[in-house]
């Protein structure tokens, strides 16, 4: 990477790979831009933590308090972490998921059914996990094939998803009788709680999908500009298809999550999930017109969140003052975006575009 | 100093982190006359013209404006200075009637209402003078056709009362027989004294319309106020790029006329668009097609693509048919296309050079689904050297790139894994699936200056001398004549004539394309794929 961006136009652009230069590059990420903006958002999360350390010195002087508070957050973050890397795939796929949280709720519920929990914890897991992905086949089949705007689309998917959990669960909340289940978000390997290391398996895996494999680029260009990708040769139905049932399969691992740390499920859980997997996707710099993100940044987006809200908990301050201050956030966030890559002239000329 | 003198640039300079876009341009526009800019892409012509809207501001240098110096701290200011811009790209509001898009901005109102009979009255008035009365005043503008909409924009020039109007390739949009009428208009603004800067890359417009043309090249004036009519292509050429070349047109290699052809398509039809189209290409043949806008040519190309779903008839390359309606299964037969709008159609725009390089192809690269950056980037690098890609790092955006550039990419994508001549063997086999055998080209050198121009004529005839069919599309004739082993001409749908490339010429065509003296009905019948159609019917 380095070598190529400050070689001098006459040079071969790219030397010929060995096999310890090729193995760097798979790991070197491809853009500038992004690690600037993922930077900016670390300098934020350092900025909530320090303001943390501010104003409660005493909490912040136990390491054993700061560790587990730590946990705690990465905690928080774990299933809406999960379902923001398949919204952030959806997004950069040029769609938007409206129903993530209806279809968590839907998969929650279903896989806590007296019937499912018969199966055992392996079927509760296998039911959520083809709720989600059967919930998102259909938003993308709605879309692809039967052309709905995606906002429509899964804005129908939302309400219908909420209902069909309510009618399922006769809106009593389901207690789980899996120990397994529950026990998932208490266990700890190595020491790092179970939640947090799924969390981190499928932020990796999204990151590999997306800057690694065929089906990420296919993504990019679907979104990035759709008819030059089926010009292309690149079947942009199928692949709308796949990047919401990608979707639905991280809300049906979410629902499991949540229905782990709650120990049951009812249909109004993960209530307004989809705004956060949005916002938090948008913060990590992935563009709302579809082509453009990263896994990274909305990672950074989700842990800004919860940081937040980890900060006004140990402060004991209210929700409702916790929730101005996200969307304080949010516009903040994208304000110094697009600040950090227009020029100070164009801010200013901004009318002056013709 | 000329009394006539309404613009006077010296010495302005804009630069952009990284590019000096203007490096010292000097102009001079009278009133009543058309300037013609004449640049290669990149030459700053765009950079100038947003110079004067009032688009950017010079870093220094002078513009003078009716004698007094100026600097427009908005489009709106120039706007109201006297200074309308027509864009390339027409900035309507699709949504809104002609009359608002017309005033849009500065309705007549009255105590914040607009004054709507009023507007269209003056609309009326002004697309009077346009002589386009029979445009509605109250029409949505996204029912008007291309031509009808930059009447509007015209319409809205005038409605600032505007002293100078920038036209920004106006012509490109339009078909022949509404260029005429442009030039018609054209001539009417500037006989009332309003001045027009002309930007175009049609040599024949800038001698027909223009009264004086100042050349750019490199942000630079390289000629200021050469007369339009007198001056000789090669001298404006020159002055352009430094070097002489006109559009000179590779030789020929004829293409042997016994090989099985490479695309058979027969009876091709699709209501509306075009019907019962049948023709061949064989391999090293390059096969042109000649006809307006609106003859059915590139829904034709793109339903020989895939891209779109025949009513009738069979495509068939290498003998084998193709799915109908699957572009998916062109590409794997070995069918590239090139589509019209390089942006719209073609391009990822922030992506680097190399992902746009290998759109069709990346997932030949893989192993087991992972994608190889390196390998496709190396192999991009490859392209691009033998494209003469400026610049040829294969890690920048295509955005970057000029229009020329930006094609390369477009035709570029097609040549990934297919050899170059002298290319081994090994080489070929490198690369997995079916290399590209059939090239379909539309409007391939559109927006595209002339050095870029000349290197995409020499590899188009490279390339079918390397064996690939070509089947291209151009609105502008010599180009299909000078290019083509064989042309054949479509009116209304239908392939009217077909005859080898160098048995027609320009006149004939332009009077073929544009219903012209021949009788159609006997001519259509001809669909010899010998390529050895004979005589004039007139």
């Amino acid at each position: 990477m380095k070598a190529t961006t400050t070689a001098d136009p006459g040079a071969h652009p790219v030397a010929k790979t060995d096999g310890g230069a090729s193995l760097r590059r798979w790991w070197t990420s491809e853009s500038n831009e992004f690690a600037g903006r993922n930077l900016g958002l670390l300098g934020v999360l350092v900025v909530l933590v320090i303001i943390g350390a501010v104003t409660r010195p005493d909490l912040y002087g136990d390491p054993e308090w700061v560790r587990n508070n730590v946990f705690t957050i990465l905690q928080q973050a774990s299933a809406i972490g999960v379902v923001t890397v398949g919204m952030t795939f959806v997004i950069i796929g040029g769609g938007i998921d409206l129903s993530v949280g209806a279809i968590m709720a839907l998969a929650g519920v279903w896989a806590t059914t007296l019937a499912t929990q018969s199966y055992g914890p392996g079927g509760m897991i296998f039911t959520a996990i083809v709720v989600g992905i059967g919930a998102g086949l259909v938003n993308g089949l709605l879309v692809s094939y039967g052309r709905l705007v995606p906002f429509i689309a899964t804005l129908a998917m939302m309400v219908a998803a909420r209902g069909l959990a309510a009618s399922i669960s006769g809106k009593q909340t389901q207690i789980s009788q899996s120990a397994v289940i529950n026990d998932i978000a208490t266990t700890k390997i190595l020491g790092v709680p179970l939640l947090i290391v799924i969390l981190a398996l499928v932020v990796a895996a999204g990151w590999v999908l997306l800057n690694r494999t065929t089906f990420g680029r296919r993504t990019i260009a679907v979104g990035g500009n759709p008819e030059a990708a089926r010009l292309a040769g690149i079947n942009v139905r199928v692949q709308t298809l796949l990047l919401y049932g990608l979707s639905g399969l991280c809300c049906g691992i979410g629902a499991i999550m949540l229905t782990a740390q709650a120990n049951s499920a009812q249909a109004a859980m993960a209530n307004l999930y989809e705004l956060d997997a949005i916002a938090a996707a948008i913060i990590g710099g992935t563009l709302l017109s579809g082509g453009r993100g990263t896994i990274i940044g909305a990672l950074f987006g989700v842990l800004v969140f919860s940081t937040i809200t980890n900060l006004f908990a140990i402060n004991g301050l209210s929700t409702e003052s916790q929730n101005m201050i996200k969307g304080g956030i949010i516009v903040a966030a994208v304000l110094i975006q697009q600040f950090r890559f227009g020029s100070l002239t164009k801010l200013f000329s901004r009318t002056a575009k013709p | 100093m000329d009394d006539n003198v309404i613009l006077k640039l010296t010495d302005v300079v804009k630069t952009f982190p990284g590019v000096r876009a203007l490096d010292g341009v000097q102009l001079e526009v009278r009133a009543g006359e058309v300037h013609c800019l004449l640049g290669q892409n990149g030459a700053g012509k765009s950079t100038l013209i947003k110079v004067l809207a009032g688009v950017h501001r010079p870093d220094s240098g002078n513009v003078e404006w009716l004698g007094k110096p100026v600097e427009f701290a908005n489009p709106q200011a120039a706007m109201r200075a006297g200074i309308a811009t027509i864009y390339q790209e027409l900035d309507l509001v699709d949504g809104l009637s002609v009359a608002e898009n017309a005033f849009l901005g500065h309705e007549p109102r009255r105590l914040g209402f607009i004054r709507r009979g009023e507007t269209a009255r003056r609309t009326r008035e002004i697309l009077g003078r346009l002589g386009h009365a029979e445009i509605p005043a109250r029409r949505p503008v996204h029912r008007l056709p291309s031509a009808g909409k930059q009447i509007v924009s015209m319409a809205r020039a005038l409605s600032h009362d505007a002293r100078l109007i920038i036209m920004d390739e106006p012509s490109a949009v339009l078909a022949h027989d509404e260029v005429g009428n442009l030039f018609r208009i054209i001539r009417e603004l500037t006989a009332a004294g309003i001045a027009v800067v002309y930007i175009s890359h049609r040599m024949e417009e800038i001698r027909e319309i223009g009264d004086r043309v100042t050349v750019l090249k490199d942000g630079r004036t390289t000629a200021a106020g050469l007369p339009a009519r007198d001056t000789p292509t090669r001298d404006l050429v020159t002055r352009m790029t430094g070097r002489t070349i006109e559009y000179v047109f590779p030789d020929r290699v004829h293409a042997d006329a016994g090989t099985a052809p490479l695309l058979d398509v027969t009876g091709l039809t699709r209501h509306g668009e075009f019907a019962d189209v049948s023709l061949t290409v064989r391999p090293g043949e390059i096969v042109g097609i000649a006809g307006l806008v609106g003859s059915g040519r590139s829904e034709l190309l793109e339903t020989i693509y895939g891209a779109r779903r025949a009513d009738a008839g069979t495509i068939r390359v290498g003998g084998r048919a193709l799915r109908p309606g699957s572009v998916g299964s062109a590409v794997r037969a070995g069918v590239g296309m090139a589509p019209e709008e390089r942006k719209s159609q073609a391009l990822l725009l922030d992506e680097p050079i190399y992902r746009n390089v290998t759109l069709a192809r990346f997932a030949r690269f893989a192993r087991g689904g992972f994608t190889r950056a390196g390998a496709e980037a190396s192999a991009s690098a490859d392209v691009a050297a033998r494209l003469d890609l400026r610049p040829p790092d294969v890690r920048r955006p295509v955005r970057q790139l000029s229009g020329g550039n930006q094609q390369k990419v477009v035709v570029g994508r097609w040549l990934v894994g297919t050899a170059a001549r002298n290319d081994s063997p090994e080489d070929q086999d490198r690369f997995g699936g079916t290399p590209t055998r059939l090239l379909i080209l539309d409007e391939p050198t559109r927006g595209v200056d002339v050095g870029a121009r000349s290197d995409l004529y020499q590899l188009i005839r490279d390339l079918a001398a390397a064996g690939l069919g070509v089947l291209l599309v151009s609105s502008e004739v010599p180009e299909v004549l000078g290019l083509s082993d064989r042309v054949l001409i479509m009116r209304e749908g239908s392939v009217i004539r077909e005859a080898p490339g160098g048995e027609l010429d320009e006149e004939a065509v332009l009077d073929m394309i544009m219903a012209g003296s021949l009788t159609t009905g006997a001519l259509a019948a001809e669909t010899d794929t010998t390529g050895t159609t004979e005589g004039e019917a007139a």
